[in-house]
């Protein structure tokens, strides 16, 4: 008898609809034993051409589609697309306006960060932590009915300004949930971050270079859990981040457990930079004059801004009418998914989960 | 030595670097065949490490493909453009420079038909494997 055990290569999918694909992602998962040899990710069930809608509507309608791209995170599609509109056309934005985006922006990263919080978590099978992250959530959705009436999308920036001011009684609501969210913040650690299951299932589990990490173009927390402090709120400054006193967040390992803790580490960050606006807006006129048939001057831009999941781009070509001619979508998300292959060969079918949670990937906006 | 440092002018072919600023970025338009050289030089000699974005316009007459490069050293940023033919666009791939080109390049495939040669998977990413055309060229019918 040959003391050699035949083995054969075996081919499993997960997803498309898996809980720990956070969304319709379906990977094609080549197996030896248990270790994957190669990990295929098929993507496209969510695609609705977002890109040849954008050329079918007019400037401004094509805002409310933003928010359904990285839905997780719609304040900040708006903005990067309300931006790039901006410096198109040369929009002036007042400094009220600049503020209160601002304000927004960065309570949606919180937002999101939580969610990442809570689904990580999930993944690697602790429940209770979800339920915590989501009760929080709410408290700042609460916080975007009060100003615009959505909770998941929002269609609140429009070129030159927002579509209403701060309501009445937001500024008190938005401190109380500042100093309540620093306090669970600490619970989170106690419960979950420091907790040895959830460190064991994560520390040095993906870990992916920092020259690798840039090779594949990564953005985001996964760009800076490798140790590559790019952010673009603070290597390209827009809107007003300058005026802001706040760091990049980076970790050096880049393994799951660094990502994590970039993520948690920046909604401390962000929860600073809202309180510094929220002391700082000025008063003053919240003129925004958009005219729902407006044209943009022929021309070009590509603008990008730091979503919650990294690198948001957006491209778009004027012919000078009243629609985009072209409008590409760079999607952090899209393009993290990449990296994934590289990262997860040689690790258990268990582990890809913890390393596709430590890449947050948001699949309405990885389809488009 | 000073005298040997390389320029941004070095890495194009001779005469060929004349870039238009787009709002701060150097945009600079290169023929198809000098991409992969301009890329590896960029890449390696000028340290243009990150391949931010890949896109493709349909021009009518042409169809033009810009590269948005970046330098997280420096923070340097310049972009390529490419005009290729409108019935039979073709470009080298660059997913020998930069790894992260590779979706992209499919997703660029998949909407707009550009063939990226030497690609390792160029096949369909958003749409399903047996769609027909193109649908981000302006001359696609939309199947009802």
């Amino acid at each position: 008898m040959s003391s050699q055990i035949k083995t054969d290569l075996i081919e499993i999918n997960m997803g498309p609809q898996h809980p720990s694909t956070h969304g319709v992602l379906r990977l094609d998962v080549t197996l030896d034993g248990e270790v994957v040899v190669d990990c295929k990710p098929d993507v496209g069930y969510l695609h609705r051409g977002v890109e040849k809608l954008a050329e079918m509507r007019s400037w401004v309608q094509f805002i409310p589609i933003t928010d359904r791209l990285d839905y997780l995170a719609s304040m900040l599609n708006n903005a990067a697309y309300v931006g790039a509109v901006e410096k198109l056309g040369q929009i002036e934005v007042p400094e009220r306006a600049e503020y209160i985006r601002v304000i927004m922006m960065e309570l949606q990263r919180v937002a999101s960060h939580l969610v990442f919080f809570g689904t990580m978590a999930l993944d690697l099978g602790a429940t209770t932590p979800f339920l915590y992250a989501f009760r929080e959530r709410e408290d700042v959705l609460d916080l975007f009915e009060m100003v615009c009436g959505g909770r998941l999308t929002y269609n609140y920036f429009r070129p030159g300004g927002v579509s209403r001011d701060l309501p009445a009684g937001f500024y008190e609501k938005c401190k109380a949930y500042i100093k309540k969210q620093r306090e669970k913040l600490s619970e989170y650690d106690d419960l979950f971050t420091n907790n040895q299951i959830f460190i064991a299932r994560t520390r040095d589990v993906g870990v992916i270079s920092a020259a690798d990490a840039i090779n594949y173009s990564l953005s985001g927390p996964s760009l800076r859990g490798s140790g590559v402090a790019y952010d673009v709120r603070a290597a390209d400054p827009y809107s007003i981040y300058d005026r802001f006193d706040w760091q990049v967040v980076t970790r050096e390992i880049g393994d799951s457990l660094s990502r994590f803790l970039v993520r948690v580490d920046e909604i401390k960050q962000s929860l600073s930079i809202v309180e510094q606006a929220l002391e700082a807006v000025p008063e003053g006129e919240l003129k925004c004059r958009t005219l729902p048939r407006m044209k943009l001057p022929e021309g070009q831009i590509y603008y990008h801004i730091e979503s919650a999941r990294g690198d948001l781009g957006v491209y778009i070509v004027s012919d000078g009418g009243e629609k985009p001619y072209r409008l590409k979508w760079r999607a952090p998300s899209f393009i993290n998914l990449g990296a994934l292959n590289s990262m997860v060969k040689g690790w258990k079918v268990a582990d890809v989960v913890a390393i596709l949670g430590s890449l947050d990937v948001v699949l309405g906006e990885v389809d488009r | 030595m000073r005298g040997d440092e390389i320029t941004l002018k070095d890495c194009f072919p001779d005469g060929l670097y004349a870039p238009t600023d787009i709002f701060g970025i150097a945009n600079c338009k290169i023929p198809a065949n000098a991409l992969a050289d301009v890329c590896q030089k960029l890449h390696f000699d000028l340290g243009f490490n990150y391949l931010a974005d890949i896109t493709a316009i349909d021009c009518q007459d042409r169809i033009e493909v810009v590269y948005q490069l970046t330098n997280l050293s420096s923070n340097e940023k310049i972009a390529l453009r490419v005009d290729l033919d409108h019935e039979t666009p073709v470009i080298d791939s660059v997913v020998s420079i930069w790894k992260g080109a590779d979706l992209q390049e499919r997703e660029v495939y998949d909407l707009m038909g550009v063939v990226f040669s030497g690609h390792p998977n160029l096949t369909r990413i958003l749409l399903p494997s047996d769609w027909e055309g193109y649908p981000l060229r302006k001359d696609y019918v939309i199947p009802d």
